[in-house]
């Protein structure tokens, strides 16, 4: 993963994301308090400004650099959990070795790990898990079978969109939703929706 | 949507200087990041540091001063602050005391209190405040109007030089003792959003509400203020399980746009309710102290009191919100 792609990769989410605006919003309305949108687009765009400055950084001082600018500037819950993410796949890059699938696919696993254990949280709880855990259980298969960059990505944008859709049917048990009860049930978690949003759109930039 | 705004994205830094320049004899309001100290910082004691998103003013920043916080960090709109913010805060209001934390219980407060706390370089303590007992369980609750029965007693330990330890644990046995419950009338706008949160029929109310103008656990219809006040308080008592000798402290809070009118009339309702319980109210706070933006509807808070409690409930207290002597 060299800065390019990780710029490449801001600069494309920045994108998906304020194009998904009312979707994103409408699904907060519906079961948490409105604001994720305006959240996370707010980190974004600090993102953007960051562009010049990852230029000549190594990949895990990049990814750490991204976790601490998220971490000052989203808050709510997504801040610490995107921060968490970033900072556990940071950790994976430290060590120098060959970039290979295998290394993505586990910097990625320990990404979800962290995010996993600053949320105290879990599959099936109607949280950004839901979509981000079986994202790394595939990748990391696909890894394992030795399938190709583009194969892979194909393959993750599908258990990604499984993901966000299988939220709809979850009752939630940690955040916000949470107080809900089954009112929750019949509609998507937006943060699945977000994670879902930006895993296909690096997955297309891997695809172009 | 119709509020008092310049620019949508400047609505928290203007307002947080108004109110730091109104009470520049008791506040001052640091900026980059954002955070509020006591004007006089104070020296020998635990440092307390609490925040949560805006909107629920007076809730934090009305708590600073002698008696209560020494520095509050102010998110965006129900948006948590981030640790940057409390960094910050603790470097400028540390003594070798420590510090301690004391929070709302939502996911983003929680995570956002918990990555500055594994950061700082001091001792730090935290108090979780569950008070919102409309998930039927007061340990899993949110923290809502009765964070501020915390803010007060531990304050008021602080002050006498007390330990972090005693602090905590202070903070903890009130938080216990302490049960909540809402009711909303409508939704509350964010204004960044533009528009309600939710929406509301007009013969309809969200009962168990959040701070938020997050739905709450049911929708029911709109019956009178006797009823509502009877049902929140059947939620709050069985929490709570007073005894029959029991004092307690009751906290009837309005969310903004209700008005202080409404909020004495629940107060009569509670005061009844109670006496046919044969329960004593020892002391009361009514009035709009953590609010939810614009939102109609209020909150009655009951807290179980103790000799210790009604002792730091009753010291001096001289902060923007409340004071007395």
């Amino acid at each position: 993963m060299q800065a390019q792609f990780i710029i490449a990769s801001i600069e494309a989410v920045y994108e998906v994301i304020l194009n998904h605006e009312a979707e994103l919003e409408s699904l907060d309305r519906a079961i948490g308090d409105g604001d994720h949108y305006i959240n996370i687009s707010r980190g974004l765009t600090k993102l953007m400004d960051l562009r010049e400055s990852l230029q000549d950084l190594s990949v895990d001082e990049s990814l750490n650099k991204i976790a601490m600018t998220l971490l000052s500037t989203i808050g709510g819950a997504s801040g610490p959990l995107f921060a968490s993410f970033f900072m556990g796949m940071a950790q994976s890059f430290q060590q120098p070795s060959d970039m290979t699938a295998k290394l993505y696919a586990n910097a990625f696993s320990a990404g979800v790990e962290k995010l996993a254990q600053r949320g105290k949280s879990s599959l099936g709880e109607k949280t950004m898990l839901d979509v981000l855990i079986p994202v790394a259980d595939e990748f990391k298969l696909a890894a394992d079978k030795g399938l190709t960059s583009k194969e892979t990505a194909s393959a993750l944008i599908v258990t990604a969109e499984k993901g966000v859709l299988a939220t709809k049917e979850l009752l939630a048990t940690k955040g916000r939703a949470a107080g809900l009860g089954e009112r929750a049930i019949g509609h998507i978690d937006p943060g699945a929706k977000s994670c879902q949003l930006i895993i296909e759109t690096i997955c297309k930039l891997i695809l172009r | 949507m119709k509020k008092f705004i310049n620019n949508v994205d400047d609505i928290l830094v203007e307002s947080l200087k108004g109110f730091a320049t109104a009470h520049k004899d008791l506040v001052s309001l640091h900026l980059e990041p954002i955070f509020l100290t006591r004007k006089v910082p104070s020296m020998n004691k635990v440092a307390l540091i609490s925040g949560g998103g805006s909107g629920h003013e007076p809730l934090h920043t009305g708590y600073l001063g002698h008696g209560m916080l020494d520095a509050v960090c102010p998110g965006h709109v129900f948006t948590s602050p981030t640790p940057d913010q409390m960094l910050a805060a603790a470097d400028k209001v540390n003594t070798e005391k420590g510090i301690l934390f004391i929070v709302k219980n939502y996911a983003g407060d929680v995570m956002n209190f918990e990555m500055a706390a594994e950061m700082l370089p001091y001792e730090v303590a935290t108090v979780l405040v569950t008070d919102d007992c409309a998930a039927g369980d007061v340990t899993a609750g949110r923290g809502v109007a009765g964070t501020i029965i915390v803010e007060k007693c531990v304050g008021s330990l602080a002050e006498t030089g007390a330990n972090l330890q005693a602090c905590k644990a202070l903070g903890d046995k009130v938080n216990q003792r302490t049960a909540s419950m809402g009711v909303a009338l409508s939704s509350c706008t964010v204004p960044a959003a533009g528009r309600p949160t939710f929406s509301l029929a007009d013969n309809e109310v969200e009962m168990g509400v959040g701070i938020h103008g997050e739905a709450g656990h049911s929708r029911e219809t709109l019956r009178s203020a006797n009823e509502m006040a009877a049902e929140m308080l059947e939620h709050i008592l069985s929490t709570l399980s007073p005894t029959a000798n029991s004092e307690i402290l009751v906290l009837v809070n309005g969310f903004g746009n209700t008005p202080l009118m409404e909020l004495y009339l629940i107060y009569n309702s509670v005061t009844e309710l109670l006496a046919a319980k044969g329960l004593k109210i020892a002391r009361s706070l009514v009035g709009n102290y953590t609010t939810a933006l614009d939102m109609a509807g209020a909150s009655i808070t009951l807290c179980l009191l103790d000799d210790e409690i009604k002792q730091h409930w009753d010291s001096a207290v001289h902060t923007p919100a409340l004071r007395w002597d």
